[in-house]
């Protein structure tokens, strides 16, 4: 079971925003470097949210290290909304393809990839590790759940940061303040909701997740000028 | 050194209005070239609403993609004014697209060298130390270790110091034939040697067996076409794979025998080697450089890892030149480094030489290979051409040269529709990659590809490996992006500066950074995170 399970989550984790990578990422350079650049933003930000954690003296509360990480990675994802809009004229220059200055919304979702890729990545990669390996779950009874659950939870995160960045970048453009709340806000409670992962309560955290991850999606979808006629369009393939 | 001076082969801004004129000239003719465009309604708010090329458009080669009316054309009537900023700007927009073409090997490189650690044991635990690593760090007091690893990394520094010099020496005395034999000789080491020992360990962390006879043909095979991509010809991915391969193997080499603190001051130092080497006055590394670009010749061009071909245009021109490579040797892993470190492009014998080579360039694509000789017929007059227009940059010369591109661009844009009808997108927007930049730059004064320095993959590789040596994923992941960020800075730094820059400082140093802040601060947090499932 250990390395077809490697795989199989593997897969639910990182095979949506691979695809998202392959299909909207990969044939541009300078949406590769942004996106390589948010990741390193969203580091730099989990890099400030464990020194605080660790200088500190509230280990042993997970929720209040989870609270300010969440604030200082929305405020690098702020940091990062600043510099790419101060850079707009360069990079519209340095850009063989001007799609992505010309419609704002691509750079808000390549940043945002970037940064739901990474922490994925960072929430999952030593999990996975550990699934390919000797061992298996559930042999002293801990849930068969754990990855399962770990890789769709790490899932819908990926997603949430896309369509939060989406949401994030278009609000400080029009000024929505309203918008800005809501991302910090859903931020911090999809967040702290996994907390009652440790108790198991597996499908009340997911169930919860992916509804919101949905709302998010269909919001960011809307912003960036989607339709349920477009959408239903690109159903069908018209 | 050990790096690698990774000079963007923009040439140095020798920005004469000559070459501003004739660039204001070919602007026009592409303006004139380019079909009409449409408008097209997009969803953007708040930004200017400016013409789209269509996909049309964007499949020719040729034509470059910025709105007529944009900031360049109405720049360019002013002449030579204009063309530092024009150049710089055009030096961003192939940097980006070139930044890629690093960040791909530098990964692949990265890639080979984690997942060796991870998978063959061998490389995880030094048992044997290097001979210029006397202090082994076996006391287990921090201070001694501490003292250890500093006087280990100063003796290795100072043999690639000596080594550094030595090849200057060689290289101002015009022994090449001494530095050739040098460079030979580590990569058939690196090449039958060390392949030969991680062939075995691999096989043996595997348990698979093997016998001799079978082993040797593979490891003749192998070795003997490395040896004539590298140092000869060969196809051009075939050349890269086998300089990130050697790389690789030596990074893996490095961190199998050097002592672990040792490992870490190694790269602090060498990167601060690194920056002296190349940026300070009388660094023996710009010394080279400069010595190369004034006898207007290649410095050993195998030894760096470079974008696009060069090699087997030069090999024509000019044989004995091209001929070098990369690698290094295991019994003087050091000195090799040092020549690897040395590794520069140069700028301009090898421009003109590449913009002919261009038209060599597209052949082996479409026809999988072609002959020395015909790219020596095709790319010679051009080259000839090209150091004349040059030399007396006049203002007629531009209408010939033109004529000249016309027909090769005629040729690109055959290309071009074949590949795109043969539904090979990839290759197309490589292609235009490549190529797109000569347009800009008409004059030919400017080498497209990118180069990095052997010793940078290793380096880069050595942190990463070493990293990853400590089983933690994360940061593996965090010093990865590290250095792809600082080489991602060094790359604009080198569009600004426009000279040849040490690549392994700031990438080293970012790594060095995330790397100890990662397992120090971050990992603890992390795993409580996903032992509790809990997600940020």
């Amino acid at each position: 079971m250990t390395l077809p399970e490697f795989f199989g989550c593997t897969f639910i984790a990182f095979g949506p925003p691979f695809a998202l990578f392959v299909f909207t990422i990969a044939n541009d350079p300078v949406r590769i470097i942004i996106l390589i650049a948010a990741a390193f933003f969203w580091l730099l930000s989990l890099l400030i949210s464990s020194l605080w954690y660790a200088l500190i003296p509230l280990k042993e509360f997970l929720a209040f290290g989870v609270v300010f990480s969440v604030c200082f990675q929305e405020g690098f994802r702020y940091i990062i909304y600043r510099i790419l809009r101060s850079t707009e004229q360069g990079l519209h220059a340095v850009a063989e393809d001007t799609r992505v200055t010309d419609n704002k919304h691509i750079l808000a979702y390549v940043s945002g990839l970037g940064f739901g890729i990474i922490s994925g990545m960072f929430a999952l990669v030593n999990v996975l590790a550990d699934m390919s390996g000797p061992g298996t779950m559930g042999l002293k009874g801990g849930t068969e759940l754990f990855f399962v659950t770990s890789a769709a939870q790490a899932l819908s995160i990926i997603l949430l940061h896309t369509f939060w960045s989406v949401i994030f970048f278009n609000a400080f453009d029009t000024n929505n303040y309203i918008h800005i709340g809501y991302v910090v806000g859903s931020h911090l409670f999809v967040s702290l909701i996994t907390l009652l992962n440790a108790n198991e309560l597996y499908t009340t955290t997911l169930l919860i997740n992916y509804l919101v991850t949905i709302l998010t999606g269909v919001l960011a979808f809307r912003l960036a000028g989607g339709t349920s006629r477009s959408f239903r369009k690109f159903i069908t393939c018209q | 050194m050990a790096a690698v001076n990774l000079q963007a082969s923009c040439s140095s801004g020798l920005a004469s209005e000559d070459d501003a004129n004739v660039g204001s000239q070919i602007g026009e003719a592409e303006r004139l070239e380019r079909p009409p465009r449409r408008q097209q309604p997009r969803n953007n708010y708040g930004s200017s609403n400016q013409d789209q090329p269509d996909a049309a458009i964007l499949a020719v080669p040729n034509v470059v993609m910025r709105e007529p009316g944009g900031p360049r054309s109405s720049r360019l009537p002013g002449g030579g004014g204009g063309s530092a900023e024009m150049e710089e700007e055009q030096g961003l927009k192939y940097g980006a697209q070139h930044v890629i073409k690093l960040f791909v090997p530098v990964s692949l490189c990265m890639l080979v060298v984690v997942a060796t650690i991870n998978s063959i044991s061998f490389y995880n635990s030094t048992d044997v130390y290097l001979l210029y690593t006397p202090f082994h760090e076996q006391s287990p007091e921090p201070s001694v270790k501490f003292w250890s690893a500093l006087a280990n990394s100063l003796i290795l520094m100072s043999v690639v110091v000596v080594m550094t010099f030595l090849l200057i020496v060689l290289y101002k005395k015009r022994c090449y034939r001494i530095i050739h034999g040098w460079l030979i000789l580590s990569s058939f080491m690196l090449l039958f040697i060390f392949t030969y020992l991680y062939l075995e360990e691999l096989l043996r962390a595997y348990n698979i067996p093997m016998d001799y006879p079978t082993a040797l043909l593979i490891m003749w095979n192998f070795g003997v076409v490395g040896m004539m991509s590298i140092h000869w010809q060969g196809p051009l991915r075939l050349q890269q794979g086998y300089l990130i391969f050697v790389a690789a193997l030596m990074a893996l080499v490095f961190i199998k025998y050097l002592p672990e603190w040792t490992a870490w001051a190694v790269l602090a130092a060498i990167s601060i080697w690194d920056l002296i080497a190349v940026l300070s006055p009388r660094g023996p590394l710009r010394i080279l450089v400069e010595t190369a670009q004034e006898r207007n010749e290649q410095i050993f061009p195998a030894l760096i890892y470079s974008s696009t071909v060069v090699y087997a245009l030069v090999n024509t021109v000019t044989p004995q030149q091209s001929q070098a490579t990369a690698s290094s040797s295991p019994s003087s892993s050091n000195s090799t480094t040092t020549t690897r470190a040395t590794q520069n492009s140069l700028a301009s014998p090898e421009a003109a030489a590449t913009s002919g080579s261009r038209t060599g360039n597209s052949h082996p694509r479409q026809n999988q290979r072609d002959d020395g000789s015909v790219l020596a017929t095709e790319g010679m007059p051009l080259v000839t051409f090209k150091s004349n227009l040059r030399g007396n940059a006049e203002a007629a010369g531009f209408t010939q040269e033109w004529s000249a591109n016309l027909s090769e661009r005629v040729a690109r844009r055959q290309i071009e529709v074949q590949s795109t009808q043969s539904g090979n997108a990839q290759r197309s927007n490589e292609y235009r990659t490549v190529t797109a930049p000569d347009q800009n730059h008409p004059d030919g004064q400017e080498e497209r590809g990118i180069k990095l320095g052997l010793g940078d993959f290793i380096f880069y590789s050595v942190l990463v490996g070493k990293a990853s040596s400590y089983g933690d994923w994360t940061t593996t992941i965090a010093c990865f992006v590290a250095i792809l960020i600082g080489l991602c800075l060094t790359l604009l730094l080198l569009a600004i500066w426009r000279k040849a820059l040490p690549a392994l400082p700031i990438s080293i140093t970012f790594g060095l950074i995330f790397c100890f802040a990662t397992s120090a601060v971050v990992k603890p947090f992390m795993e409580d995170l996903s032992a509790k499932q809990v997600f940020i």
